[in-house]
């Protein structure tokens, strides 16, 4: 199997499986329950608390884990505005976000709030000028992601900070969450006031993550309760979750080094073969990229057949994201990028992990050439 | 710039006079100690200052670790060069140039190797002179440099270094003495134990459990802090103290005014006798001026009045704003403020005496019994470890 949509989940890994198994079995008790059963599991979520804090380079305090980036994004971006809407009802998100941003927008939307959204260049980059225009004394919440889903395109993440610094009603949300363990966001550096991570894209489990959430930062619930996770999330702690969770971070730092050595190399041995066929786009820009996505177009050709040749030869990769696909047939992002329709609608996207090897892409490559040819003979 | 040595100074350790080396050997056991994780680098002694030969070790963790060890004022990176004026130009040279956002330096050199040809001043001139004709956009600023590189001529070899880092100061944990410390698990006693160690004292903390009416929680959180304090010089024992039967007894026979303070003298008894057999001199507690029922003048007069041990108050002071500062300052005061209950606040009566007259206490105690008890608790206490809590710990690292 040559798995290649690590943007859209990755494979868990067998060392997180079996610490999940560990602490589901052993730690098993209620982090609030006062006996030493409780007292166990309360220790052990409070070890992985640290530990992420520290991966990340913030305080302890300032985590709290969710269920996953979905939910990270809703619970930043209504949770802010509920909060603080008193302030100002404004909103600032770019066009090209996940749909957890987009949506929770225009539900925000439909409760009265206004949001603006920023465009973007060809490359998918921030227009930092239309953010400058955009921001305004009643902005109360700016959110944009870090590394595009789709493209891979890197938005200048500390250059935004500063300018959303400069009005202090705004807070800034990032979606980490194709970032993280790939390209580094420092978070104090960054001004970055609200920051979503989901442990499934970096080998984790699905249905774990984390939001953080500066000191100091007053949030409205979305799920009162027991007070649990600083009352901003309340609900019982999913501690082998977190376990899994704090371990996959560990792990993915560890191995961000040889990401950002390995991958960008494979990705230009990837661009340089499809680069050689005059029918294919690529999509995905040559600066400010994240070094596991390459998106390019066959126009002409629809995205699904390819990807179904291509599993013929046990081979996985996607269109646009995996959360967008079900929906129309044109990707927003390539879109938003100013490419034609016949381009939008026929996006590919190949995702690697620190599994991908050289030998995983030559054989792609080789494989997307037979299916090219075959398919134009039928298709013209 | 790859630096082979680290440079600490010592502080007030200098002024001891012929009792110095005593306080040297102390800090450079503790510093081999902190650093046995990096099992490369090696400690060097000299009379006045420290080395440490990294070999190839990364300083940054290290110089970390040793920004909490009590006995050294300042440490800096150092480069060893050979005395030869060509030698130390050169690595000199690369000191500044690998220097981000310098625009003004210092030449400073001290030369106690009276062998080498160059006088100080001269030298200064000479390296200072070579310096800025090799560097551009870069002057010098004798009193406010933005760099400053100290040459140090010594016999062995000359020591370049450039920016100072901060010590913990104090002095060496162990060099005073060692003090037993009644830890509670409150902001107050650990800062207490941490200011001690700062003047050099070794700690063993006793700590007074009464389950059921205190928890397990609270246990742990006492045990976190031994550990934080562990940070600051040695390993600290925690000698828990099985209290609930002595307590309980207290609460039935005395009168509730008095209770608190009786409870109060036997846990000085208690580790008082517990200090004895340990052959520890002197007991530290958290207790600050005014601050509780126990911790007026007369209350302090009624309780220390069974124990001819010195009583060591570093806190009795200072305002509460004050030590709640420190124990941020050390990390100590999440630990601190987690909401478990502890010995002194399960039995607590409605009005405690905040004036109790010893005479009082003495009479009301008469007419207890309560020696074989304390005798009992004393051999029933049992001792944690860091080091085999470490091993528990280790359990929780491994899942993560």
């Amino acid at each position: 199997m040559i798995y290649l949509d690590n943007s859209a989940t990755t494979k868990p890994d067998q060392q997180i499986l079996a610490s999940y198994t560990k602490a589901a079995t052993d730690f098993f008790g209620n982090p609030s329950s006062i006996h030493s059963i409780g007292m166990d599991a309360e220790r052990l979520l409070r070890k992985s608390r640290e530990q992420a804090a520290s991966l990340l380079e913030v305080n302890h305090q300032e985590i709290v884990f969710t269920s996953g980036g979905t939910e990270g994004n809703n619970l930043a971006i209504k949770g802010i505005a509920l909060q603080h809407q008193s302030r100002g009802k404004h909103i600032i998100t770019s066009s090209i976000e996940h749909p957890s941003v987009l949506e929770a927008c225009q539900g925000l939307e439909m409760l009265g709030f206004e949001v603006s959204y920023v465009d973007v260049n060809k490359s998918g980059l921030i227009d930092i000028d239309s953010l400058k225009q955009k921001i305004r004394e009643d902005t109360i919440l700016v959110s944009i992601m870090h590394v595009n889903n789709e493209i891979g395109t890197i938005q200048p993440i500390k250059q935004i900070g500063e300018i959303v610094k400069q009005y202090p009603k705004a807070f800034f949300h990032v979606d980490h969450v194709q970032g993280f363990g790939k390209v580094s966001m420092p978070l104090y550096e960054c001004h970055v006031d609200l920051c979503t991570i989901s442990g499934h894209k970096f080998h984790g489990l699905k249905g774990t993550g984390l939001l953080y959430v500066r000191n100091g930062v007053k949030f409205y619930s979305l799920a009162h309760g027991g007070g649990q996770e600083r009352a901003i999330r309340s609900g019982t702690e999913n501690v082998p979750g977190i376990v899994a969770l704090v371990k996959a971070m560990r792990l993915a730092k560890e191995k961000q080094e040889n990401i950002t050595t390995k991958l960008p190399v494979l990705q230009q041995k990837l661009i340089n073969h499809l680069e050689k066929n005059k029918r294919i786009v690529i999509n995905t820009p040559t600066e400010q990229v994240a070094p596991h996505i390459l998106n390019f177009s066959i126009p002409g050709i629809k995205p699904e057949v390819v990807i179904h040749a291509l599993e013929q030869y046990d081979i996985y990769i996607s269109t646009k994201s995996a959360c967008a696909s079900k929906s129309t047939d044109e990707s927003a992002v390539l879109i938003a990028c100013g490419k034609p329709r016949n381009v939008a609608i026929s996006g590919l996207r190949i995702s690697m992990s620190y599994e991908t090897t050289e030998k995983d892409i030559d054989y792609l490559c080789e494989k997307l050439d037979d299916i090219i040819q075959n398919l134009r003979k039928v298709m013209g | 710039m790859q630096y082979e040595h680290i440079l600490i100074r010592y502080g007030e350790l200098t002024l001891k006079g012929r009792n110095r080396k005593l306080f040297t050997t102390q800090l450079a056991e503790n510093v081999r100690q902190a650093l046995i994780k990096f099992p490369a680098v090696k400690v060097q002694k000299n009379h006045d200052r420290m080395y440490i030969v990294l070999n190839g070790e990364n300083p940054e963790p290290i110089l970390e670790r040793c920004s909490t060890i009590f006995g050294i004022q300042s440490m800096s990176l150092a480069i060893k060069v050979a005395n030869e004026e060509e030698a130390i130009k050169e690595q000199a040279l690369k000191l500044l140039l690998d220097s981000k956002n310098i625009r003004t330096f210092k030449v400073s050199t001290k030369r106690s190797n009276k062998d080498f040809p160059i006088g100080s001043q001269e030298f200064n001139h000479i390296l200072g002179g070579y310096l800025l004709n090799n560097s551009e956009n870069i002057t010098v600023d004798v009193h406010y440099p933005d760099l400053e590189i100290s040459v140090d001529i010594r016999t062995e070899a000359t020591y370049l270094t450039s920016k100072k880092i901060r010590g913990a100061a104090g002095l060496p944990v162990g060099s005073s003495g060692k003090a037993l410390l009644l830890l509670s698990g409150g902001i107050d006693s650990p800062v207490a134990g941490y200011l001690a160690m700062k003047r050099g004292m070794q700690l063993e903390a006793i700590h007074f459990h009464s389950p059921p009416y205190t928890s397990d929680r609270a246990m742990e959180k006492v045990l976190d802090l031994a550990e934080k304090l562990s940070f600051y010089g040695h390993s600290v024992k925690v000698h828990i103290v099985p209290f609930t039967a002595l307590q309980q007894k207290v609460h039935r026979e005395i009168p509730h005014g008095y209770s608190m303070t009786v409870m109060r003298r036997m846990m000085m008894r208690i580790s008082e006798a517990f200090a004895r057999k340990k052959g520890i001199l002197s007991l530290i507690t958290g207790e600050s001026l005014g601050q509780v029922a126990s911790q007026t003048m007369e209350s302090m007069y009624a309780i220390n009045a069974v124990t001819s041990y010195p009583v060591i108050r570093p806190l009795i002071t200072m305002d509460k704003t004050e030590i709640i500062s420190i124990s941020e300052e050390i990390n100590m005061y999440d630990i601190s403020i987690r909401p478990y209950e502890d010995c002194c606040t399960v039995f607590v009566p409605n009005a405690p005496k905040t004036k109790p007259r010893l005479e009082k206490v003495e009479q009301f105690e008469a007419s207890l019994i309560f020696e074989p008890d304390i005798e009992e608790i004393v051999e029933a206490i049992e001792t944690v470890e860091i080091k085999t809590r470490e091993s528990q710990e280790q359990e929780l690292d491994d899942l993560l």
